[in-house]
């Protein structure tokens, strides 16, 4: 986190509004190669919106993102070159109904990056039982656990090999017993040294895989530290106030 | 997965069973004589009335119905070719329609005013004069290299006008899938329209299959108005028949010909329904 080196994501003063409503107000962010970033902070305070920005699923109003220091904002860049090296993974999965899981997995592959099928399925069975999910390539979503989904999911976004991956709130939408075995996936990948920005709930986690946790709250980053520093003597009133309210809900 | 089955009481079991034969034989006997008294009685009215015999003998006449019967069958096959080149056109035209609607994007923004003209339009014109129009004007105009014949330009007319009906149901199924299914598309680096190629259509077109079936039904009937154009399917061959013997039979048998289409038709149609129905709350686990 030198100031000389170039940061792998730079997020500088983004401004993002839906009507009238201002979700990210000049927010500002810059992840190292190699770092686990986890985003706090209350419902509506613009994480989710700062993670599909960040990977071109909702333009921005004002400000810049940049990648390994080259901007991906604006007309002349690519979308979907950039997306396929900023992989993202949805709270609710959003796996595709009508295809099995191996097919989910390959299909950006297949039809995006021109893979043939015979290279896509052998990378995509590699990651899927990296996962524990070897069984599982040939069922249907609708067939398999939340958590089984989300794992698939994961292991779709990193078919492409992605530099970054963004994580939305991937286990909010599971049955606790679940959770776990997620956490488990964003763990090994964090021990590969994969670059992530995750937006979460499970404190416990964040303090456990974060080298840096930024409490959010009104579209900017209020508070960042290490994740000892930020859990223990967070200095911002608001971060005290949030989590004490989580602490109070048992999430602590 | 399985779901628990609870497992009843055996004596209380038999109970029910017991009542429900007795339940099941007080309502077949409701419904038979319910049906004796609401056919019956409607049989009965018309036979009864003043006319039936002049009624029978010139729409029920069994020498007629043999004479007619060869005519209106050769007519009738005009219908079936018609059905099944419109069926074969109109999902396609209509699939472009509605993907056309669905693009975003400014860039788009003339597709997608072409695309909602032609809906207002199509659908906003009756069809017996969208036939009309279209069978007697474009062979009028005398364009080289167009066709003239009527049957080409009747199928034309079926299929502009479903074709915009049927889009409508196409983009119902298109917005019923969530958002968030092209989000992720999107994100793995899919274009809009692979997305919509890959990833949403296939959900759309399923969900929208039983709406599609019901206008496959409506449309078998709707082939009857090209005899408006002089085509001799079976309305106009039954209509020939009726004016060289002032007798009205032949429209009985062109009725029995569509129907034998349309029931077995229907009938399917509820069955696919159904099916489809049963398997989606089957995989609807988790």
């Amino acid at each position: 986190m030198n100031a000389g080196t170039t940061m792998k994501l730079e997020i500088d003063a983004v401004a993002k509004s839906y009507g009238d409503r201002a979700v990210l107000d000049g927010l500002t962010l810059k992840v190292a190669e190699h770092e686990v970033v986890c985003l706090i902070g209350p419902s509506g305070c613009g994480k989710s919106t700062l993670l599909r920005c960040v990977d071109l699923l909702d333009p921005i109003d004002a400000g810049d993102v940049r990648l390994d220091g080259r901007s991906i904002i604006g007309r002349e860049v690519d979308a979907d070159a950039v997306r396929r090296r900023i992989g993202i993974v949805f709270q609710s999965f959003n796996l595709f109904p009508h295809m099995t899981v191996l097919d989910n997995v390959t299909l950006g592959a297949r039809r995006a990056h021109g893979v043939d099928r015979a290279t896509a399925e052998a990378t995509g069975r590699d990651l899927l039982s990296r996962f524990g999910l070897s069984d599982k390539a040939n069922e249907y979503p609708n067939r398999i656990s939340g958590g089984q989904n989300q794992r698939a999911a994961i292991a779709r976004a990193l078919m492409s090999d992605p530099e970054v991956l963004l994580l939305d709130e991937v286990t909010s939408a599971l049955d606790p017993e679940l959770v776990g075995e997620v956490l488990g996936v964003i763990r090994e990948l964090a021990g590969r040294g994969l670059t992530m920005v995750l937006a979460t709930h499970e404190m416990g986690f964040a303090r456990e895989v974060a080298d840096r946790v930024c409490f959010l709250d009104r579209g900017r980053v209020l508070e960042e530290a290490p994740p000892a520093e930020l859990f223990t003597e967070p200095r911002q009133e608001r971060t005290q106030q949030f989590l004490r309210r989580v602490m109070e809900a048992g999430r602590l | 997965m399985s779901p628990d089955v609870p497992t009843r009481p055996p004596q209380r079991g038999r109970v029910r069973r017991a009542l429900g034969d007795i339940d099941g034989l007080r309502s077949a006997v409701i419904a038979t004589v319910s049906a004796v008294v609401v056919f019956g009685g409607g049989a009965f009215v018309v036979v009864r009335s003043p006319n039936w015999p002049r009624v029978r003998q010139q729409f029920f006449n069994g020498d007629d119905f043999v004479d007619a019967w060869p005519q209106v069958l050769d007519g009738f096959w005009l219908n079936l070719e018609l059905f099944a080149y419109a069926m074969l056109l109109i999902p396609i035209v209509a699939l472009a329609i509605a993907v056309m609607r669905s693009l975003r994007g400014p860039a788009f923004w003339p597709v997608r005013f072409i695309a909602v003209v032609y809906t207002d339009v199509f659908r906003g014109i009756p069809l017996i004069l969208l036939i009309l129009l279209l069978g007697f004007g474009v062979p009028a105009l005398d364009i080289s290299g167009l066709p003239r014949s009527s049957t080409f330009w009747g199928i034309i007319a079926l299929t502009l006008s479903y074709s915009a009906y049927t889009a409508e149901i196409y983009r119902s199924g298109i917005d019923a899938v969530p958002e968030s299914q092209t989000a992720s598309a999107r994100a793995l680096g899919l274009t809009q329209w692979q997305s919509l190629r890959f990833a949403i259509l296939p959900q759309a077109v399923r969900n929208v299959v039983p709406a599609l079936m019901n206008t496959v039904v409506s449309l078998q009937k709707d082939v009857a108005l090209i005899s408006v154009l002089g085509v001799r399917d079976a309305v106009r061959e039954a209509q020939i028949y009726t004016t060289r013997t002032f007798n009205y039979t032949s429209f009985v048998v062109a009725t029995l010909l569509f129907l034998a289409i349309s029931i077995p038709l229907t009938r399917f149609v509820d069955w696919f329904i159904a099916r489809d129905r049963a398997l989606r709350s089957q995989t609807m686990v988790g």
